[in-house]
């Protein structure tokens, strides 16, 4: 899911990584202290059972077996020894896998669970400007796909250390047998690493190329499906599937050559071991037909060789996640180092239920990255109890202006003032409490349409139907097969657009708020529906002050004040009447549909007589 | 998807028949085979690959057998060490060593391109076909989980055949060998393995289909994890402006510690399954040294063989245990792959015609023909509906919400088929026209014109990929839109964001409309494209689209019956039927339902 990510150059294994990467691992030890000591101490059984099983099978031959074949007979406690000893063995070794890998999974999951939680409270407490500024996709992907990258070296951690125990144990008995066989032996080793190290150089790049690609793939496939409706109502099929293969096709391009590296190294990084084991044969043989050695030293040598072949490659797996890992890291410590929070102050409004009064003071306010300010001084007094209309051509500004008065957005200069307090003194959660705002994009939870209205608090059926019903929602939320308990979908799918502003709408009367901001809020319900809403509102307003974004005529009639607004500034304000008197955008923009009948009716009457 | 589904209609009642397959219900082995259908790419010079793979297999099973032979004939040599031997034998195993490392980067090599190759047409064909699927069945998935089926899903089986696929065939392969070298040394001790390995095989059985439900808890919970973190990406407005923060931070723990639960649960499972496998590996090992030590006492086995024995025991049982964490895996890129073929196999209810008539372009008649329809368990929402459009007309829809007005214009731009009747454009059934003529002569502009991430200009474009930016230009102006680019802080080539954010809900629907203008279609389906545009831009757009329309016919849906007004035939729609049908002068003072919504109608424009 990983979607419009940058693309961030993923860093070879070189030592600096390789370090940086230790302190990931480290940091994620000292954080799950607990599972990964039990983790490692299964390792450690486990690779201790491995090189006991070829211990076990040697004591067990030379004290039952061989006799019992020089003998020609056996006991039966003789069979059961060997039985027994080699079940010893086996219990041992399975313990250590099951606290080894059960244990490393929950310090993964756990360390996955713990950077969620803390990267998903940053979401939650970043300023809306810092959610305008970063993708969707790339938030996503940074709260699951660089998490899980992070973190998923934990998976061959604690196997890779229970391998350097192996080999520390194997070296030691390897070095105890025959010093220079063993450091014959144990040459394999940093040759394994080396080719690990130059197998990560080439892969590397070519891994993060593919994960790039990856990302691309699905971002174009997100897109393209969200526009499903535009692609099918325009025929663009062929055109989308187009720009999909050119993605799907560079991705597989890249994976193959992914695959190549792969085919290369693989071969390679198992042969070593092998030639490894060859070599202590040769040169063992070598010295046995000298006589500086034992033949059966040889033997056990080379057994303890092969042992060792397959674990140690796990030390390459770790080597392959690390810089994966590091990438991870660094793109969710972004988040979490993510500065520029909302302020808050700790004034507290006394806890009165009349109308609350809002007030803009020269505000200036510029979208990110935009020389130009969308809103340039804007002031607005809106009075304790009174009703006041935005109105302005598409793109002038409104929408900004309402975020403004809710401290959605903080200004770039100026004052925004909620009963005379400036907003930015307000405690956390003090201005949520007095003003509510329905916008114009509606977003539905993943809830009840319960839980959508009161969002969680507590509350009687009957005064979510009355917020329903003044919402003109009640009769199709009747109609759901669970009424108040129907879920309804992702960003509210399973209902139309209009449907969803009214339940909006419903969530807002429903706190009974003392400042009310609508912002073109009925845009998608038909009029009879919008008057019917209007005429509710109009009863429930009293004790509501009310800003409202509007273009239709009895949503401005409602309003005591109306302001003009034009490019991010108040042309005029004042009443409907003075407005249309005096202000010649206003009357153009609010008469516009009677002018146009009037126009057509002319026509159309000059065609009557010219008949 | 809001415009997808008619008001008051309620998706939950959908039949299956019209969902998209959560995942096929094929089993494993019919999964991969119609995979493989898909696929075809994975077979071609599969049989090379796998003599390639049997090559490199017997060097795995003869290089320890070479250095097995070496140390019990050369080194151990009972006259002594044979030095000769042992050089021969190395070298041998060295000679071995090369052939199958080339062999095995051959096998690596050709897998994955023919892999990659198969699972690249997979995706586009899963692509191509969501793209297929009527509105109403994509409607059935939120767009995240599509997405993954091309993404995700496909990249389990990628990632399954480029780790898990190699070894998963050269360890079948030297299982046959390891079974046929230890028939050859001892039978009796092949036999007592084979017994031993046979619950195993049972357990194995068991614990496939208890695995793959447990990988497919963690897949549900990562979808339900990504649900409830994305609420707090795409839903910040609202949390902060209700100030729930506290409430959704505990939904999205709730989720998180969910998907840790059940990704822990399916890693214990899968560990048990691994350790089965061990423990009976490790028995067998005991007993076979029991059963040997029996024979070797009674004098029917030399001490010699039965080490070499053991030695091929550890032959077969490494790759046993390979083969049986790999099946495992699989589990996982089986489940992928059938939500693939799931998608896949989900028929296109609305599908383009074979050999489909191309129309000739020019003025346009429409012809609704009994037309009925309900959504599927649903009531009919439309209901024998009769309707002749000729050429040259400008019609206005209207009607309450959820009278059945978009569901019209639905049906007019086949998203939808009829339940019963035909829609006729020029006499020909709309089922019988092809794709490509019916979108070249129909376009519909829906209420929310997606915009893509890109620039204006190519957002534009996309009504008219042949476009060029004068072309484009001269759209926008004689649309009277130019004043509005010209307000772009960098004109036709402002970058809109993604979904077209960066614009305002009026602005996106403009766009929409100059892309629509652009096509330039015989017949113009507008359903409430206009309604968050103000009064004075919408009028000077609906006066250049007459422009556009005049000697065209179009159809608007609208609320504002501004649009009604100007139409030459309004069409009156009330609980799925068409109640009125006239010029707007006569309907007005008709008293019926026209009546009424213009009176509420007027009363809003009251100033």
């Amino acid at each position: 899911m990983s979607s419009a990510s940058a693309p961030v150059p993923r860093p070879a294994a070189t030592p600096a990584v390789l370090r940086r990467g230790l302190r990931v691992i480290w940091s994620g030890i000292r954080s799950q202290p607990r599972p990964t000591a039990v983790a490692v101490l299964g390792s450690t059984l486990w690779a201790a059972a491995t090189v006991g099983t070829a211990w076990a099978i040697g004591w067990v031959t030379d004290r039952v077996i061989e006799p019992a074949y020089l003998n020609r007979s056996v006991t039966a406690g003789g069979l059961w020894l060997i039985f027994g000893v080699l079940f010893g063995v086996l219990v041992i070794n399975v313990t250590g896998v099951i606290l080894r890998r059960v244990w490393a999974t929950v310090a993964g999951f756990n360390l996955q669970a713990q950077y969620r939680r803390d990267v998903t409270r940053q979401y939650l407490r970043l300023p809306l400007s810092w959610h305008h500024a970063h993708p969707s996709g790339q938030l996503l992907s940074n709260a699951h796909a660089d998490i899980e990258a992070t973190w998923q070296v934990f998976n061959p951690l604690p196997m890779a250390i229970g391998v350097v125990v192996m080999l520390v144990i194997a070296g030691t008995m390897m070095v105890m047998g025959d010093p220079f066989l063993a450091f014959v032996g144990l040459l394999v080793f940093p040759g394994l690493f080396l080719a690990n190290i130059v197998f990560q150089r080439f892969m590397s790049p070519r891994i993060t190329q593919a994960q790039q690609l990856r990302a691309e793939v699905a971002e174009v496939a997100h897109e393209s499906f969200e526009a499903g409706l535009i692609v099918k109502a325009m025929g663009r099929e062929e055109e989308e599937t187009e720009r999909f293969r050119k993605k799907t096709h560079e991705l597989r391009d890249s994976l193959i050559l992914v695959g190549r590296t792969r085919g290369v190294f693989e071969p390679v990084i198992e042969a070593i071991p092998t030639l490894g084991t060859l070599a202590v044969l040769g040169v063992g043989t070598w010295r046995v037909s000298r006589g500086e050695l034992a033949a059966a030293d040889v033997v056990q040598m080379a057994y303890l060789f092969s042992l060792l072949a397959f674990p140690v490659r796990a030390l390459g797996w770790v080597l392959a996640e690390i810089p994966r890992s590091v990438v991870g890291y660094d793109r969710v410590q972004g988040v979490l180092r993510a500065e520029g929070s909302m302020p808050y102050g700790d004034v507290r409004l006394p806890e009165v239920s009349g109308p609350a009064s809002s007030e803009l003071r020269d505000v200036v306010y510029s979208h990110e990255g935009e020389e130009q300010p969308t809103i340039r001084g804007v002031s607005i007094d809106v009075e304790a109890g009174s009703t006041t209309a935005l109105v302005g051509p598409t793109g002038s500004g409104k929408t900004t202006l309402t975020n403004l008065a809710l401290r959605l957005v903080d200004a770039d200069s100026g004052s925004v003032h909620i009963d005379g307090v400036d907003a930015r003194e307000l405690a956390r959660g003090e201005l949520p409490a007095v003003a509510t705002l329905v916008a114009q994009q509606t977003f539905m939870f993943d809830d009840t349409v319960r839980g959508n209205v009161t969002l969680g608090a507590d509350a009687d059926d009957e005064s979510v139907w009355e917020a329903l019903r003044i919402a003109q929602a009640d009769s199709f939320v009747h109609a759901l097969p669970k009424g108040l308990d129907s879920v309804i979908g992702e960003r509210g799918g399973t209902l139309s657009g209009g449907q969803r502003q009214r339940i909006a709408l419903a969530r807002a009367i429903w706190r009974k708020p003392r400042l009310l901001v609508l912002d073109d809020a009925t845009s998608a319900v038909d009029p009879s529906v919008e008057q019917a809403i209007l005429a509710g509102l109009r009863e429930a307003r009293e004790g509501m002050t009310v800003l409202v974004v509007a273009y239709r005529m009895a949503t401005i009639m409602l309003a005591d004040q109306v302001v003009y607004i034009e490019h991010g500034r108040v042309v005029d304000r004042g009443t409907h009447g003075e407005l249309l008197q005096r202000c010649k955008g206003y009357a153009n923009l609010v008469q516009a549909y009677a002018r146009e009948a009037a126009e057509r009716a002319a026509v159309a009457r000059g065609e009557v007589r010219d008949s | 998807m809001s415009d997808v589904v008619d008001e008051d209609q309620d998706r939950e009642e959908l039949p299956e028949s019209s969902r998209i397959e959560q995942q096929s219900a094929l089993g494993t082995l019919a999964t991969l085979r119609r995979g493989l259908e898909l696929s075809p790419e994975i077979k071609q010079g599969l049989a090379l690959t796998m003599a390639l793979a049997v090559v490199a297999t017997v060097g795995r099973v003869v290089i320890p057998f070479v250095v097995q032979q070496a140390t019990d004939n050369g080194i151990m040599a009972e006259q002594g060490v044979d030095v000769r031997f042992v050089m021969v034998a190395i070298a041998i195993a060295a000679g071995v060593v090369l052939i199958t490392s080339l062999a095995q980067y051959f096998v690596n090599v050709r897998l994955f391109t023919a892999a990659e190759r198969g699972l690249a047409t997979l995706r586009l064909r899963a692509f191509r076909h969501i793209h297929d699927l009527s509105m109403l069945t994509q409607s059935t998935e939120r767009r995240g989980a599509l997405v993954s089926r091309v993404t995700n899903d496909v990249d389990t089986v990628s990632m399954f055949v480029q780790f898990g696929g190699l070894m998963l065939l050269i360890s079948m392969t030297q299982i046959m060998l390891s079974t046929a070298l230890m028939v050859i040394y001892s039978p009796i001790l092949a036999l007592v393995v084979y017994v031993c390995f046979v619950p195993l095989a049972l357990l194995i059985r068991r614990f496939q289909p208890m695995l793959g439900r447990a990988y497919g808890a963690v897949r549900a919970r990562v979808g339900d994890m990504l649900g409830a973190i994305s609420e707090s990406i795409v839903g910040a407005t609202t949390i902060r402006a209700y100030g729930v923060e506290d409430r959704t931070a505990e939904r999205i723990d709730v989720a998180i510690e969910a998907h840790r639960d059940s990704g822990v649960k399916a890693q214990i499972r899968s560990v048990m399954a691994y350790v089965s496998g061990q423990a009976f590996a490790g028995i067998t090992t005991a007993i076979v040294l029991v059963v040997g030590t029996v024979l070797a006492a009674r004098g029917s086995l030399t001490l010699g063989q039965l080490l070499a024995f053991l030695f091929l025991v550890n032959l077969f049982t490494m790759p046993v245990l390979m083969a049986t964490e790999i099946l495992n895996e699989m589990q996982n890129a089986v489940a992928g792959w059938r939500r693939v073929i799931g998608v896949i196999d989900t028929p296109a209810d609305v599908s383009d015609p074979e050999d489909g008539i191309i129309q000739r372009r020019g003025p346009i008649t429409v012809e609704f023909d009994g037309v009925s329809y309900a959504y599927p368990g649903g009531d009919l929402v439309l209901r024998d509906v009769d309707l002749r459009i000729e050429p040259h007309t400008k019609v206005a829809v209207v009607g309450e919400t959820g009278s059945g007005k978009t569901t019209l214009a639905k049906l007019l731009t086949r998203l939808m088929d009829p339940t019963q009747g035909r829609v006729l454009l020029d006499g020909d059934d709309l089922r019988r026209i092809a794709f490509s003529s019916l979108r070249e002569r129909v376009v519909l502009v829906p209420q929310e014109g997606f915009l893509f991430d890109d620039t204006l200009i190519n957002n534009i474009r996309f009504g008219k990929p042949s476009a060029d930016d004068d072309e484009i230009a001269l759209a926008v102006t004689e649309l009277g839109l130019d004043a509005w680019i010209e307000g772009m802080p960098h004109g036709l080539q402002t970058q809109v964001g993604q979904r077209g954010e960066s614009l305002s809900a009026g602005e996106r629907q403009l766009v929409a409309i100059v892309r629509a203008y652009l096509a330039d279609p015989d017949l113009l389906v507008l359903d409430e494209a206009t309604s968050a545009v103000d009064p004075s831009t919408e009028v000077r757009v609906q006066r250049a689209l007459d422009g556009l329309t005049r000697g065209r016919t179009s159809i608007a849906i609208a609320h504002r019956l501004s649009t009604a007004e100007a139409a030459d035939i309004v069409v009156v729609v009330d609980k799925g039927e068409i109640v009125e049908l006239g010029h707007h002068r006569d309907l007005v003072w008709a008293g019926g339902v026209y009546t009424r919504m213009h009176a509420s109608w007027a009363a809003q424009q009251a100033g």
